[in-house]
């Protein structure tokens, strides 16, 4: 399963969820491969689900991956409840 | 070239100093704040003064979603924009100002940081992210009155 964290840089808040979501799936047994994007070089690239904060929705309207958004990024509860959910519905039959 | 880059891995401790906080500070626009932070990481030597217009541009066209959670904004451009140091810089305002995000406005705690690249910093952004989601350091951080305050607001719980 691939997750991208999505920022506009790759610097800063995408880094910052992908440590808190890897964090997050260790703790729940989860294996996957989390990976920072950028605005400038996401396109054409494949995820299973993308997190993204919640004003970034806009460059993501034509995504075929599952959208997480996140109000608060350094809300773990938020980004647990949220991306749980994600993987959950990901896998329902 | 190397991914393995522990002489070149930072802590929080030392991206911040009493040189790079200030606290309650009033500008009257969010442009004006990041100056204000901005100015702390070129006098402290860290960016080149050219980082300031490059954090505003930055944030001008990525959108608001740089207000991370509420009255919390994280500044920052690309290492090419003219970082000399990793760093980090931090000011609460007295006045929260609006950045706008539909969410999370308005800001009171204006923090900017500067990145040599993907991974020096990322211990230190870790860290800093923690603290973020720590409500009672956002309380300590929010009530520093002094510069000197803040910075143990900061790092002491390091």
């Amino acid at each position: 399963m691939r997750i991208a964290t999505l920022c506009g840089m790759g610097f800063g808040t995408s880094m910052m969820l992908k440590l808190f979501i890897e964090e997050i799936l260790k703790a729940e047994g989860i294996k996957a491969e989390v990976i920072p994007w950028d605005l400038g070089s996401f396109k054409g690239q494949q995820a299973d689900i993308i997190v993204a904060p919640v004003d970034m929705e806009s460059h993501m309207k034509s995504t075929q991956s599952r959208v997480v958004l996140i109000k608060n990024l350094v809300d773990k509860a938020e980004i647990k409840e949220k991306v749980l959910q994600a993987i959950k519905d990901m896998n329902a039959p | 070239m190397s991914e393995n880059r522990d002489q070149n891995h930072f802590d929080l401790k030392d991206l911040i100093s009493l040189d790079t906080v200030r606290s309650k500070k009033s500008p009257s626009s969010w442009e004006e704040a990041v100056e204000q932070v901005g100015e702390l990481l070129v006098n402290a030597g860290k960016v080149k003064p050219a980082y300031i217009n490059a954090m505003k541009r930055v944030f001008k066209e990525m959108g608001p979603y740089a207000v991370i959670a509420p009255g919390i904004v994280l500044l920052h451009a690309s290492p090419d924009d003219g970082v000399l140091s990793p760093s980090v810089g931090l000011i609460t305002l007295s006045n929260p100002i609006e950045f706008g995000h539909s969410e999370n406005d308005p800001v009171d705690i204006v923090i900017a940081f500067g990145a040599i690249d993907k991974h020096a910093h990322i211990a230190a952004l870790k860290a800093l992210a923690e603290l973020l989601a720590d409500h009672c350091y956002l309380q300590k951080i929010r009530s520093a009155q002094t510069d000197r305050d803040l910075l143990h607001a900061i790092v002491d719980e390091f």
